[in-house]
């Protein structure tokens, strides 16, 4: 199962270097236009083509990779940030009002899939990355919440958080000094799923134009461009596909593999 | 059980009448005057006055609020400010395409994913378990509009079995119609099938990891009879809950199908309400999207009950 | 006649050696009882026997039921004979039955599987007389019952039903008592005992209880690391035990210590009409709510000095009453006061009497962060302080806790996983020595251990008490325990305190009609007088 691991990183390590060199480097400026040489097929000039503008496409990936790796990472902050401090409260206030508040209040937000959300972001503020990045991020609360406080419930049960109750630490403090420590293995593996799921949703709702707008590049953007196109030049489809399937199987087989290696359990039967 | 139903249908109420406050005062924050949208620049201040109120724009927001639910109580969704039609025809219309999408794909993936799990579970370590997640790997990173765009390459375009976009309508017989979604269907079906196949399969493992399925086989019962017998019921608890949620990720996810096949369902609808800023339409399809999704997790709770008798004697 | 021999058999589980050259048999109509502590290889030879081992299970020598080698059989020859032939109780009785299946259907299964032309009908009717041989009759245990509507005994009465349903030759009973309380556990014993008298099967029992096997069995066999160490008839064996282990596990099981004097009586916990009441969920959904009373009305006095016991069975509301005395939950009527100061004043736990008392847990396991290392864990009450040691006043505290205790200083620096259950629970103890607590509170503190470590924890038990000048409040289910350990004792049953005395006397002359069921249930071990 190290295998997945490695495979994973390697993959995933793979676009964010192409996004960070992209800020120092690109082989094309992202933006130019070269008309004559359009809707190529990869040769050596451009090595993955170039769009209908003449745009070299390696270039719009490697850019790309930086709007799909920012809107997921800020909306996986978004949803740690506030969902694993709710989910801890929720678990030490187990069966109180405030609980039930808090997951009254994520099975509502669970009521309005990102889309939906995006849907009406745009309806107010129009649409843009940061659209994207709030909608996405709104709906990574509730999960994060919800596993938080799953697993935050059965450590309460244990009894080494009695013990701590007894040595007279509050609830506040057993949270943050026995509970998340215990939980961050599962917050680090979800978190690498949420940041997949992050890359896809920021490409669809760049595709249906709620996402990040002209001339910030976008993997999801290009492929609306592509679509009128696909029977011509099936290149500009496949290109920035094959980009986010890789990024996102290379997720979540870290997530899996990390899911292995992080698990106490397993790690044990193996010595 | 009455007990159990009741609970959830309150609870089912009090989502609604939230979800609907939080659509009304979001879609109230947004910017511009519909009514002086809808007449341009240099209107006139009497006929936006005269139009603002024929819209009901000039009532107090409470009152504003209690009249579209009511009204959507009893099947008035307001009237579209572009097209001066009612909003509820505008959505039915649309609403024949976008739930029988989602309900196929729902279904096309359930068809597929318990049979995948479930082989992967009861040959696990194996060959064919490895094959079945490598797929379901696989098809979990796929983008569903990216996957219909290639459908449409590859069966609409070079081996032309199916159309390449736009719908024939219902009119021209059930299986028109369903043969013109089975492209969509397929593709907003397939990521889902990955990700229920492999919660098919971890559920399965661990109710086989159980005690109770130990003493069915020392009753006797052969491994394959104490999976089916005994083991199927019990994992299908959590894939329950997943089958609620995905619903509401078809949902959303058609919305973006719709885009790729050029069909007129409630996708469309919403991004030509959006750009003519059409707010009280785009209202009323997320109201719609929302008490969808709602309704669908108040019947997975009801289905939960059916399938596990400690939650139908307990809260 | 001999029904079951097993010929030396060795077992591996991916390639680890479980079992070693284990030969025993049982015969038609007798009792034999398997024992030894965790890790003795006592349920493997169990489950060898059904041949329902985990995967990469290799076995050598033979296991033969009614002369025929059912180590060379088909899976499916297997499946013939599970249930039928032979049958099996297993541990723990909530989780052995499918949850969502009705008790009926289930007990029915083991017949259908089997019998498949006899009609559903004829099959429930058979489920439901053999639900009444193991003492649910229909009139009030219906086919329809599901098993979370059951309690433990009556659930484990149901898996024996299963079990017995076709009448197997023989029955194999997997600790089948270890997760009930005294009283279910002298019924579902003395079920089997009449099963097995009245069907004449041979019955194969596996348990790390002594005065079970001492009560039960016409023959025993102890085990060890996966080896047989000695096997002999039950009288023969008692009387003569010939491996010194043999000898070890007798008097470990029946270990008593010798607690120093008590002190002059001077009251340290004072609990005064104590009420805890839970709420149930409404029946009716406008109805009000229902209550459950946990602590009904208790009062009792802790003396300085003096080693109390409270004995009662699962949900008499002891864990209850404990958190209550720790402060860890507020009861809604009467007072507990530890020196003359309230545990809770107003709504908030007072730390001064926090301070006084610590806790030992039962789990070895589950009681301690698996992050920290030792010397944190174990000065995770100096919290209560308010000026706790530091720097070489600290590292000197921590070190004379674990030497307390009979560990080293230096064990301070390692994570919990590197020590073993008993290790553990002597680092509970440093922990709930380190601040000096007037007061200790053993929650089944040796209940998770086996006898053999059980009985070094209870001896470091008597020698902190003359070091120490400890006062306690040990409570368990073990009836034995709590008379070796303490002075006083309380018996607790539906939330009150039904009898309470000095603990002899109260073990030998009990009053209460609960205390002397609870005292007649207890198995207890033949006088045998091996030396300890």
């Amino acid at each position: 199962m190290r295998r997945n691991l490695i495979l994973g990183a390697a993959l995933s390590a793979v676009f964010v270097v192409a996004a960070a060199v992209s800020f120092f480097w690109t082989p094309f400026d992202h933006t130019a236009l070269d008309i004559p040489n359009k809707l190529r097929t990869p040769y050596a000039a451009h090595l993955l083509g170039t769009d209908h503008f003449g745009r070299d496409i390696l270039s719009m990936i490697m850019v790309g990779a930086r709007t799909s790796i920012a809107v997921a990472l800020v909306a996986v902050g978004i949803g740690m940030g506030l969902g694993v401090p709710l989910g801890l409260w929720a678990a030490a206030r187990q069966g109180t009002l405030v609980d039930e508040l808090i997951m009254r209040g994520n099975d509502l937000v669970f009521a309005f899939p990102s889309l939906v959300i995006a849907i009406l972001i745009t309806a107010i503020f129009g649409a843009g990355a940061i659209n994207a990045i709030i909608a996405i991020g709104i709906f990574n609360i509730p999960v994060f919440a919800r596993i938080t406080r799953g697993a935050a419930l059965s450590l309460w049960q244990r009894e080494f958080i009695m013990a701590a109750r007894v040595a007279g630490k509050n609830a506040t403090r057993i949270s943050v000094e026995h509970i998340l420590p215990n939980v961050t293995n599962l917050l680090i593996v979800q978190g690498t799923i949420q940041f997949s799921l992050g890359i896809l949703a920021e490409a669809g709702l760049s595709y249906v134009g709620l996402g990040a707008q002209p001339p910030t590049p976008s993997w999801g953007r290009m492929l609306a461009d592509a679509q009128t196109l696909v029977s011509v030049a099936p290149h500009l489809a496949l290109i920035p596909g094959f980009a986010i399937i890789l990024t996102v199987l290379g997720l979540n087989l870290m997530g899996d593999g990390l899911r292995d290696y992080l698990d106490p359990r397993l790690r044990v039967s193996r010595a | 059980m009455l007990r159990y139903t009741l609970k959830r249908l309150l609870s089912l109420v009090i989502s609604l009448a939230v979800a609907s406050i939080v659509i009304f005062v979001v879609i109230e924050v947004a910017p511009g005057d519909p009514a002086s949208f809808m007449l341009g620049m240099n209107a006139q201040p009497e006929t936006l006055a005269a139009l603002r109120s024929e819209l009901g724009l000039d009532a107090s927001k409470p009152e504003r609020y209690l009249t579209w639910v009511t009204g959507m109580l009893s099947g008035d969704f307001g009237t579209s400010y572009t097209y001066r039609t009612p909003v509820s025809q505008m959505i039915g219309d649309r609403l024949w395409i976008s739930l029988p999408l989602a309900l196929y794909a729902l279904a096309l993936s359930t068809l597929v994913a318990f049979p995948a799990g479930i082989y992967a579970a009861s040959r696990r370590g194996q060959a064919g378990d490895i094959g079945v997640m490598g797929a379901t790997q696989l098809g979990v990173a796929v983008p569903n509009f990216w996957f219909a765009m290639m459908l449409v390459l590859i069966f609409a375009i070079n081996l032309r079995w199916f159309a390449a976009g736009g719908f024939v309508g219902w009119d021209q017989g059930f299986w028109a119609g369903l043969h013109a979604l089975t492209l969509p269907a397929i593709a907003l079906a397939l990521p889902q099938a990955a990700i229920l196949a492999r919660v098919m399969r971890s559920s399965l493992l661990d109710v086989l990891g159980e005690d109770f399925m130990r003493t069915a086989r020392a009753k006797g019962l052969t491994a394959r009879q104490a999976l089916w017998r005994h083991g199927l019921r019990n994992a299908l608890i959590p894939v329950l809950t997943i089958i609620g949620l995905q619903f509401s990720f078809l949902l959303a996810g058609s919305i973006i199908i719709e885009q790729v096949f050029y069909l007129p369902g409630l996708g469309r609808l919403v991004f030509q309400s959006i750009s003519a800023r059409d707010l009280i339409v785009v209202e009323s399809v997320v109201m719609l999207l929302v008490f969808s999704v709602i309704v669908v997790n108040f019947l997975v709770d009801l289905a939960y009950a059916a399938v596990d008798p400690r939650l139908r004697s307990r809260a | 006649m001999t029904l079951l021999e097993i010929n030396q058999l060795s077992l591996s589980i991916q390639s680890y050696p479980v079992l070693h050259d284990v030969s025993l048999s049982v015969a038609e109509g007798e009792i034999v009882a398997i024992t030894g502590e965790s890790g003795s290889g006592k349920s493997m030879t169990a489950f060898a026997v059904m041949q329902l081992l985990p995967k990469g299970a290799h076995t050598d020598g033979w296991i033969a039921l009614a002369g025929q080698d059912i180590t060379g059989l088909s899976e499916a020859d297997l499946c013939q004979m599970r249930g039928n032939d032979m049958g099996m109780v297993f541990q723990e009785p909530m989780t052995a039955l499918n949850p969502v299946q009705t008790i009926g259907a289930q007990v029915a299964e083991t017949i259908r599987i089997h019998e498949p032309q006899v009609s559903l009908a004829q099959a429930e009717d058979r489920a439901a007389q053999t639900l009444a041989r193991v003492g649910l009759p229909q009139d009030r245990f219906p086919l329809s019952r599901f098993p979370h509507e059951l309690s433990g005994g009556q659930r484990q009465r149901v898996v024996i039903a299963m079990a017995i349903a076709l009448r197997p030759r023989l029955l194999i009973a997997d600790e089948p008592t270890t997760a009930l309380d005294v009283t279910t556990q002298a019924q579902i014993l003395d079920l089997l005992k009449s099963l097995v008298q009245e069907d004449g099967m041979g019955l194969l029992i596996i348990t790390h209880d002594l005065a079970v096997v001492a009560d039960m069995a016409d023959r025993i066999v102890v085990m060890r690391k996966g080896e047989i160490v000695e096997q002999g008839a039950t009288g023969d064996l008692l009387r003569d035990m010939r491996h010194p282990y043999t000898r070890m596990l007798f008097a470990a099981s029946s270990h008593e210590v010798t607690l120093p004097a008590a002190p002059a009586p001077l009251p340290l916990l004072e609990v005064r009409n104590i009420t805890r009441d839970y709420r149930l969920p409404r029946k009716t959904p406008f109805g009000p709510p229902g209550s459950f009373r946990a602590v009904d009305d208790v009062s009792f006095t802790l003396q300085r000095g003096e080693r109390l016991g409270l004995v009662g069975e699962s949900g008499c509301g002891k864990s209850t009453l404990t958190r209550a005395i720790l402060g860890l939950e507020q009861v809604q009527n009467g007072s507990i006061t530890l020196d003359g100061e309230p545990v809770f004043t107003g709504n908030q736990p007072n730390l001064v009497v926090r301070r006084k008392m610590q806790v030992v847990f039962q789990d070895p396991f589950g009681s301690f962060n698996p992050r920290h290392r030792v010397a944190r864990l174990i000065t995770e009450p100096f919290h209560l302080l308010q000026d706790p040691p530091t720097g070489a006043a600290r590292t000197h505290a921590v070190a004379e806790a674990l030497e307390a205790v009979g560990l080293s200083a230096t064990d301070g620096d390692k994570y919990i996983h590197e020590f073993s259950g008993g290790q553990r629970q002597r680092i509970a103890i440093a922990r709930a020595l380190i601040i000096r607590p007037e007061l200790i509170i053993f929650d089944e503190a040796v209940s998770a251990l086996d006898v053999s470590v059980r009985a070094q924890i209870l001896d470091l038990l008597a020698e902190l008490c003359r070091d120490y000048d400890l006062t306690y409040l040990f409570i368990s289910h073990d009836l034995s325990v709590v008379r070796s350990v303490t002075d006083r004792v309380l018996v607790m049953k539906s939330g009150q305190i039904v009898e309470q005395g000095p603990t002899r006397e109260v073990f030998e002359n009990p009053q209460h009609i609960y205390t002397q069921t609870l005292i007649a249930a207890a198995p207890v071990l033949p006088d045998i007088g091996v030396p300890a």
